[in-house]
């Protein structure tokens, strides 16, 4: 019995520091309507900073002012950023604020690996709560009792704050009413600031507190964030009372899970999730959310089928790339084979993003899940090549059938959390499960068949394979079922009057855009000759983002030319330097803020010489007076 | 209007927020081909009444009957199935793609194609379109981005959408507002001619009187949720509740038809 009330303490003293960084990306969507995804990055900074306080300048400060210190320090870090970067996309569609704060993220993860290098620091343990508490015989940290009180206790100031002070209540107001708010004479800029400034203040102290807990690493970011996303997806994002519920459940599921599913603890989470998502669609506590902002909104003209020039130039094209294995060396084709498979990855997704405007954030499940078919069918079946290919993308139509049914029923920033917690639990998964997957180490020579083995027959095999998925997905997207799609993804209402079910349109796209990764993925696997989780990461998933984004997501097919341009800058990129991250997290910042409308995108609106910018501007005024 | 079984009839239908009683024990009928207004000041339960009726709100209580067919409680696409046409208080259309495909997206729904992965949507059911869009006088639009449509046309183009399963019923939320005073004019003339010739059966919510007067041949008075009076345009012209309701109100009928009405 003293086990389990143990074990529910220290689910309790976990619950705490995902309670305050839930807590501060809820202030700070409520008002801003940004879901900063840095925020997984002020988090570890918090404990980054803290460490070097509590190391250097304990004398000074002592080990609490560090903490506070640490927590103030990224506060006005927070503050710049918000400055600088947020307040020239406050307008932009969702995805790009998700995704330029992801940017942020990437070159906060290798700016602390500059400065305080590659390895875990272990911090000092905090004065006066070194020991533990003797429970029937158990061990309870004082620590973690310090921090189940601490939880409640923030609960109860932010509470004070938000009721009782005049900051407060504007905040709460623009929480309801930013442009009313703006109209009653407050200055919008610096109460964004100040949101801001607290939301990143939580979750830097909460990364501060950790540190006599656990090490602190340079991987924590990204682990804190989904965590905080399933928070806030249970407990309802805007709502502070929510994300500590959510937070405590969380945590307690998280404790006792272990104990329930030792090896795959986390879909115990992920079942709570998909029960509370079904029930109350906007969490515990949330409340529904206007229809989210259109996600492209930045052209008008229609999509029309290419004309036959178009065609010719496109046979062309292809004809050259086919030709290449006559000119290239192994390397090369390599390569080209590798962009070629990111050619249909890319796709897959942009088909889910531009006709359906779903934006997802976990795409790599799809991709990782085919590439894992593979290596099962081809290792553990012993099946021939043709049939691991034809059979491996199965597994990514299952798992895009099962989360793609929870993650449609959602929209907007919703969708994207979802989608990107998904990811998360197949990545842990395939890292936990070692008898399955063989964990880290992988699934190990997984190598085509001899009719595939050169470099040329399997360039070709992937060029064949990509110019069959890109084919498809072009035909879908002209076909009764794309416009169908297009028509939920403009304007839900309409299509609902006219018959159609908006759900179930947008269930059969995820299920279409996994398959068609997986097939990617399939590939994939042949390719290296050995699977990785690697392959169903987060990095991958948003990849694929970056190349939709930069081939332009108003396009048809811009995804092509992105992967392409993408994928050879990124192989070139990471030979060149050691530091990537932080190159390709600028690279993200930079096009979402200068060049949002990707290279296929801008070559259109050079190429139809229109004030197109004008009418799109008119077009989203309207679209957001309708909504 | 006529003896046969009615259209749609409903019965009782009420719905409640908090403590606001937004539409209560309403009941009604409307008959193949006939016009029915429904009217009432701000806030008088309108537009709740209104989308109960095709499932965009479900009733607290009350039964909504269309074709003799229980429809309570089910969603828009099913009873747009059954053959409800219906436009909007502010526009709903797809604005990325041209007028034709606005159309030919409700056909293909119309026809039950929404899942066919392979045909070209761009060259199907053209004529189809076409007609329709010949219908409410935009067939010189059919290329044109909807995007770039004016007010207006974007409503004779949701006219068009409502009309392309067939409808037997159509229900127009306050189909003219934000439309100039021309033009409103033209699409209810328009409505009504079409109303009459394929035996529809319209209900409308309507702000101007003129309007009302001019095309419904029945009206529904309501007024804080409650069904207050329910005529012909003259029956309810004299009715001195109505009267009532709207005087502070500065009604515009009031001004200019004087004489149809004692002072």
């Amino acid at each position: 019995m003293a086990f389990y009330v143990v074990q529910f303490l220290t689910g309790l003293a976990s619950a705490a520091s995902l309670f305050l960084v839930a807590s501060g990306l809820s202030i700070i969507f409520g008002v801003t309507r940004i879901v900063n995804f840095a925020h997984g990055a002020f988090y570890m900074l918090g404990a980054y900073v803290a460490f070097t306080l509590t190391e250097r300048f304990s004398g000074a400060l002592g080990f609490w002012g560090s903490i506070v210190a640490a927590a103030l320090i990224v506060a006005a870090i927070g503050v710049l950023v918000e400055m600088l970067l947020l307040r020239r996309i406050y307008h932009a569609p969702e995805l790009f604020q998700l995704l330029a704060t992801f940017g942020l993220t990437l070159m906060v993860e290798d700016l602390v690996v500059l400065n305080w290098g590659p390895n875990d620091l272990v911090g000092p343990r905090a004065p006066g709560l070194k020991g533990a508490i003797d429970f029937f015989g158990q061990r309870i940290p004082s620590y973690d009792l310090f921090l189940i009180v601490l939880g409640p206790a923030v609960l109860g100031l932010l509470w004070l704050v938000f009721q009782r002070t005049r900051w407060g209540v504007l905040v709460r107001a623009a929480t309801q009413d930013r442009d009313m708010v703006a109209a009653l004479g407050v200055n919008q800029k610096w109460l964004f600031t100040s949101v801001f400034a607290l939301g990143v203040f939580l979750a830097a102290l909460a990364g501060a507190l950790q540190i006599p807990r656990d090490a602190v690493n340079h991987a924590m970011d990204l682990r804190v964030i989904v965590d905080v996303f399933v928070v806030v997806v249970i407990g309802g994002l805007g709502s502070i009372l929510g994300a500590f519920v959510a937070a405590v459940l969380v945590s307690e599921l998280n404790a006792f899970g272990i104990l329930i599913f030792p090896k795959i603890s986390i879909i115990l989470v992920f079942l709570v999730m998909a029960v509370v998502l079904i029930v109350r669609p906007w969490g515990l506590l949330g409340k529904a959310e206007a229809p989210a902002r259109r996600t492209p909104g930045l052209a008008v003209h229609p999509w029309r089928p290419l004309t036959s020039n178009e065609r010719i130039a496109a046979a062309i094209a292809l004809l050259v790339a086919a030709s290449l294995p006559l000119v290239a060396g192994n390397y090369a084709l390599t390569v080209g084979a590798e962009i070629a498979i990111f050619v249909i990855f890319a796709a897959s997704l942009h088909f889910l993003m531009s006709v359906g405007g779903l934006a997802s954030f976990g795409h790599a499940a799809y991709f990782g899940l085919g590439a894992y078919g593979v290596a099962f069918v081809a290792k553990l079946a012993g099946l021939p090549m043709i049939a691991a290919l034809l059979l491996g993308p199965v597994l990514g139509l299952l798992g895009a059938a099962v989360f793609g049914f929870f993650a449609v029923q959602l929209s907007g920033v919703y969708f994207a959390m979802l989608t990107l917690a998904f990811a998360q639990i197949v990545w842990s998964i395939a890292f936990q499960w070692v008898e399955l997957t063989g964990g880290d180490n992988g699934i190990l020579s997984v190598w085509p068949e001899r009719w595939a083995g050169s470099p040329s027959h399997f360039y070709w095999l992937s060029l064949g394979v990509a110019v069959l998925a890109v084919g498809f997905l072009r035909i879908a997207t002209f076909a009764p079922f794309g416009f169908a799609l297009r028509a939920n993804r403009d304007s839900p209402l309409r299509s609902e009057a006219i018959g159609i079910d908006g759900k179930r349109i947008q269930w059969a796209a995820f299920v279409i855009a996994g398959t068609v990764a997986g097939i990617g993925g399939a590939l994939f696997a042949y390719l290296k000759g050995s699977v990785f989780p690697d392959v169903l990461g987060i990095p991958l998933s948003v990849d694929a983002l970056v190349m939709v984004l930069l081939g332009g997501v108003e396009t048809v097919s811009g995804a092509i030319v992105g992967a392409i341009v993408y994928k050879a800058l990124s192989i070139w990129l990471v030979s060149q330097t050691e530091w990537s991250k932080l190159v390709l997290g600028a690279f993200i910042v930079l096009m979402v803020v200068a060049f949002p409308k990707g290279i296929v995108g801008t070559v259109e609106s050079i190429w139809r010489r229109r004030p197109s910018s004008v009418k799109a501007a008119v077009l989203a005024s309207k679209i957001e007076s309708a909504e | 209007m006529s003896a046969s079984k009615p259209l749609l009839s409903v019965e009782g239908l009420s719905k409640s927020y908090g403590g606001v009683h937004a539409v209560r024990g309403v009941s009604f009928s409307l008959f193949a081909g006939e016009i029915l207004a429904l009217i009432g000041p701000n806030g008088a339960g309108k537009s709740t009444c209104f989308n109960m009726l095709n499932g965009q709100t479900t009733p607290d209580a009350g039964l909504v009957h269309l074709l003799g067919r229980d429809v309570t409680g089910m969603r828009p696409r099913e009873v747009w199935r059954l053959g409800v046409g219906r436009t909007f208080q502010i526009t709903a259309t797809f604005p990325t793609m041209t007028v034709r495909e606005n159309i030919q997206v409700a056909l293909s729904s119309h026809d039950r194609k929404l899942f066919n992965l392979t045909a070209s949507m761009p060259s199907s059911a053209l004529s189809e379109a076409d007609r329709l869009l010949e219908l409410v006088g935009m067939g010189g639009f059919a290329k044109r981005a909807c995007g770039e449509l004016a007010y207006g046309d974007l409503k004779r183009l949701e006219l068009a959408v409502a009309l392309a399963n067939e409808p037997k019923l159509l229900l127009m939320d306050e189909p003219t507002a934000g439309m100039a005073p021309r033009e409103r004019i033209e699409l209810m003339r328009l409505t009504a001619q079409i109303a009459k010739e394929k035996s529809i059966g319209v209900l409308f919510t309507e702000h101007d009187m003129d309007v009302v007067f001019e095309h419904a041949d029945r009206i529904l008075v309501l007024n804080r949720g409650n069904l207050i009076a329910e005529g012909s345009p003259e029956d309810v012209r004299k009715n001195t509740e109505v009267r009532a309701i709207y005087l502070g109100e500065g009604l515009v009928y009031d001004a200019r038809h004087r004489e149809g009405a004692a002072p």
